[in-house]
This record gives structure tokens, C-alpha cells and sequence, in this order.
């Protein structure tokens, strides 16, 4: 399994792309604490960055290479290798490749400025929302044989993520007004990793007085030890999920 | 050494393989022949677990190959189209075969065709600037390269120039002579005839026969395995 990680990693470190992602990441962060003086500031610019266009690069980049790299993977299966563990090494190289570029491109700069409880927060935020949009894209890329379908599948994931579930979320709010839901919120939030990385970071910067009562509950409920272990499961359930259906189906999948 | 029972495979409506039962032993080289689409490869994929069949299965030395992986350690496979990751150079993929296969213990290796095809002064060239031909011998060289008990070629000859589809017979006769178990598909009957001591007809996903060439000949009445599948052909 080692082995194929080793031909799995060395071959994404040499895609231009990856390059790319962590220069355009660097550029951003240095960017933004070299631009702003309040450092806490700077971190909330770079907390849109984390939570977008992380969530977007990693989904899109690793379905697009596990498509590619259907000739790698009929060769290894024609080997006498079990298919589980390609699968597993192919997902934990894109999952190492990708957060080994968040850590150089963000995690590197936040250490070196703001080496804080919220900065650190945020650095593992972002490395596990790359692990957990990997698992998302190794079940995008196995639902389908078709490439173009399975890119779909995987943009219209992270358009849901990202954009669609906030507005079902306030549908639902503007629906149910006169009942209480804020700890019903706090569920909702467990189904959207995004919002769950957002609704933690925001704690942590004590901008929480601003979203209200909502904002008391959730306070109350990560705030407290019991809550941040539920969470940090929950995050956890989001890597393993993903991937053990995409496992599933991959085992049976003709090649 | 492979026993097939009742195995069948859908893809969709299409009928892939219907009921297919086949014994291979060790010594036979088998000729798989049938028209485009009569479910040849898809066979050959079954066996190597690439297809998993919808019923019946697939022993290997007695052992069903469900769930199993360690068999294919004694396939040699050679696909109708090889496909590399583009950005390897061919070293790199003898390499990397050689350490997935070696599992820390150092294994010997047949390099013959490696050198009969010259592919030695090729190794720093990338696999995306390779004709189809030079691809066709590393699939080859790669099949050949663990000494494997089984060696399965699908289609070996198509895209090799006349002067290495030689050397790659000769290399068959060769391991056939060494008590090996070689499966082959072709289109170019008259190449087999000096190959194969056992033909399976596929037609459509249904095995049709599996005669030894003899008995084919006898049958037919024809020398030329091409003449004599010609018959059989037209008889249907």
C-alpha cells in the first residue's frame, strides 16, 4: 500500500496544477497579512478564501485526476493487489498532496503571523476540509464512468455545499419563524462540513455576539468540551463516509 | 489450473457472456477466436477480476477468485490496448511493476523481450510519446516479465511490425514448451496455427466450442486453422 501512495504522491507533486493551487494560495495569505495591519482582520479575508475556494479546488482537482488516472488504476488492478488498498492509497495521496499544499500555501504564512488559538484553528480547519472534499471527489468520480458527468457531479457537490445549502437553510428558517429552531440549527449545521468549519472559526473570533441567540446556542454547544468532540466526530464521519460508499461501489465496479 | 463455471456477465441489455464453462490446463495454449463482440474480452477481464461476473464463478488452482488478489501474482497479462499513466517514462513503469511485484523479496525477472524488442535504449522516453507499437511492446515485455505460470494476451500481435510479432511467437512457443498455460486472442488465424493446441469458439457471449485443434481439424476436414474456422463459421 506504501508503495502505491509513493507513485500516487510523486506523480500529483509534479502536476503543474498543484504548483499552481499553492502559489495562488501563498500570493493570497502574504497578501493579506502584508496588506492589513490588524492581523485578526486578515484573518477573516483569508477565512473566505479557506472556505471556498479550497472546498472548490480540491473536489474538482481530484475527480478530474482519478478520471485521469483510470489507466493507472486498470493497470494496478490487473496486478496482484487488493483493490482496496488502491483505492485507499489513491484517496490518502490526493487527500496528502492536496493538504500538504493548504499547509504550504496558508498554514506556513498563519504561523509565521498569527500563530494564535483562531489562526491555528483555521490552519486545521482548511486541512481538513481538503481531506473531507477529496472523499466527496472519490465518490463523485466513481458514480459515473462519464468524465464530463462526473465533473458535473462533482461542481453541483460543491455548489450545494457553498451556496445552496445556506439558502435551503434560511428557507427553512423564514418557514418555521415562529418555532424555535435554534438548537435545531445546530444539527442543520452538522450537515454541511463548510458551515460547520465557519460556524467554529467565527466562535473562536468572538464575532459570535453578532448572530444573536443563534450565535448563544451554538456558543454554548461548541463552546463546551462534549460539543467540540461531537464535532470533531461528525468532521471525522464526513472523511470516512464518503469514502468507505465510494469503496463500496468501487470493488464492484467493472474496469 | 483456471476452471470457469456457468459464468455470466450483463452490461445493460447486452448479454456479455451467457452460461460460459471452460477448463484450462497447464501446457495448453488456448486460441480464443470469435467475431468482434462476442465477448472475448470481456472472458479474459473476468478472469482477471477486472469484470466481476453477475453469475457462476471462477476457480484458480482450485481457489475461487472472489475476493481474492493474491492469484493474479501468476498472471501474466498482456491488454488489447495498454494504457500507461502518460507523464511515466517506460523505466519508470519496469520499475514500479518490479517493486509492486516484488513484495521485499527479490523475485527474478525474464527480461528477454525487453532486449529481443530494444526497448533498453528506450527507457527514459515517456510513455505519451510512444507509438502504438513501441506501447504494444512494453505491454508485452511487461506480461513476460515475472516468469508467471498463466499468461493471457489479448490481441498480441495487433500493431507490432512483422519482425517483432517473430520474436514475440517465438517467445510464446517458448514458454509453452515450459509447461506454461498461455490464453490468446487473435483475429490473425493463420499466425496461431504453429501456436495453439486448443481453440474455444465465442459467439454473441455463448461458448460455442472447445476443441482441441486436432479434433478441429478432423471435424472440418481443413488443415488451416483459418480454413477451419471458415467452416465452422459457415455452418452456423
Amino acid at each position: 500500500m506504501k508503495k502505491i501512495i509513493k507513485y500516487v504522491i510523486a506523480d500529483i507533486l509534479r502536476n503543474k496544477i498543484v504548483l499552481a493551487y499553492t502559489a495562488f494560495l501563498l500570493v493570497i495569505s502574504l497578501s493579506i497579512f502584508n496588506l492589513e495591519d490588524n492581523t485578526s482582520k486578515g484573518l477573516l479575508s483569508l477565512l473566505n478564501t479557506v472556505l471556498i475556494i479550497v472546498p472548490l479546488v480540491c473536489i474538482i482537482f481530484s475527480t478530474i485526476y482519478v478520471y485521469n488516472s483510470s489507466e493507472f488504476i486498470e493497470l494496478l488492478v490487473s496486478q496482484p493487489l487488493k483493490r482496496k488498498n488502491i483505492w485507499i492509497s489513491l484517496f490518502s495521496g490526493l487527500a496528502g498532496a492536496l493538504a500538504l499544499a493548504f499547509f504550504v500555501g496558508i498554514g506556513i504564512p498563519i504561523l509565521l503571523y498569527i500563530p494564535t488559538g483562531t489562526g491555528l484553528l483555521m490552519l486545521v480547519m482548511g486541512l481538513v476540509l481538503s481531506v473531507i472534499f477529496v472523499a466527496i471527489a472519490m465518490l463523485a468520480a466513481v458514480a459515473t464512468r462519464d468524465k464530463a458527468k462526473g465533473i458535473g457531479i462533482a461542481i453541483l457537490l460543491w455548489l450545494y455545499f457553498s451556496l445552496l445549502f445556506d439558502g435551503l437553510v434560511l428557507f427553512f428558517l423564514f418557514q418555521f419563524e415562529d418555532y424555535p429552531m435554534e438548537k435545531i440549527m445546530v444539527v442543520i449545521s452538522a450537515f454541511n462540513p463548510i458551515d460547520l468549519s465557519r460556524i467554529l472559526i467565527l466562535l473562536k473570533m468572538d464575532i459570535s455576539a453578532l448572530m444573536g441567540y443563534t450565535g448563544a446556542i451554538f456558543r454554548d454547544f461548541f463552546g463546551s468540551r462534549s460539543g467540540l468532540i461531537i464535532v470533531s466526530a461528525v468532521l471525522m464521519l464526513w472523511i470516512i463516509i464518503p469514502v468507505w460508499l465510494s469503496l463500496r461501489n468501487f470493488n464492484r465496479k467493472d474496469l | 489450473m483456471i476452471i470457469a463455471n456457468n459464468v455470466s456477465k450483463k452490461f445493460g441489455r447486452l448479454k456479455a457472456l451467457n452460461n460460459i464453462s471452460v477448463t484450462c490446463n497447464k501446457g495448453e495454449c488456448i486460441a480464443l477466436i470469435g467475431p468482434n463482440g462476442s465477448g472475448k474480452t470481456t472472458f479474459i477481464k473476468s478472469i482477471l477480476g477486472m469484470v466481476v461476473p453477475d453469475s457462476g464463478f471462477i476457480t484458480f488452482n482450485g481457489k475461487n477468485i472472489v475476493h481474492d488478489w493474491l492469484y493474479r501474482q501468476y498472471i501474466g497479462y498482456m491488454p488489447q490496448i495498454g494504457r500507461y499513466p502518460d507523464n511515466m517514462s517506460i523505466g519508470q513503469i519496469f520499475k514500479m511493476m518490479k517493486d509492486i511485484r516484488a513484495r521485499g523479496k527479490d523475485i527474478p525477472t525474464d527480461e528477454d523481450l525487453m532486449e529481443a524488442f530494444g526497448l533498453n535504449e528506450l527507457l527514459r522516453k515517456r510513455m505519451s510519446t510512444l507509438s502504438g507499437g513501441t506501447r504494444q511492446k512494453v505491454s508485452a515485455s511487461l506480461a513476460f516479465l515475472f516468469n508467471p505460470d498463466v499468461l493471457i494476451l489479448d490481441e498480441p500481435t495487433a500493431g507490432l511490425d512483422p519482425l517483432a510479432s517473430e520474436v514475440l511467437k517465438k517467445k510464446i512457443i517458448d514458454e509453452k514448451v515450459k509447461g506454461k498455460l498461455v490464453l490468446i486472442t487473435s483475429h490473425v488465424l493463420s499466425e496461431l496455427d504453429d501456436l495453439i493446441t486448443q481453440v474455444i469458439y465465442m459467439q454473441d457471449g455463448n461458448l460455442m466450442f472447445h476443441k482441441s485443434l486436432e479434433d478441429l481439424r478432423r471435424d472440418t476436414g481443413e488443415q488451416k486453422l483459418s480454413k477451419a474456422i471458415a467452416s465452422v463459421m459457415q455452418k452456423n
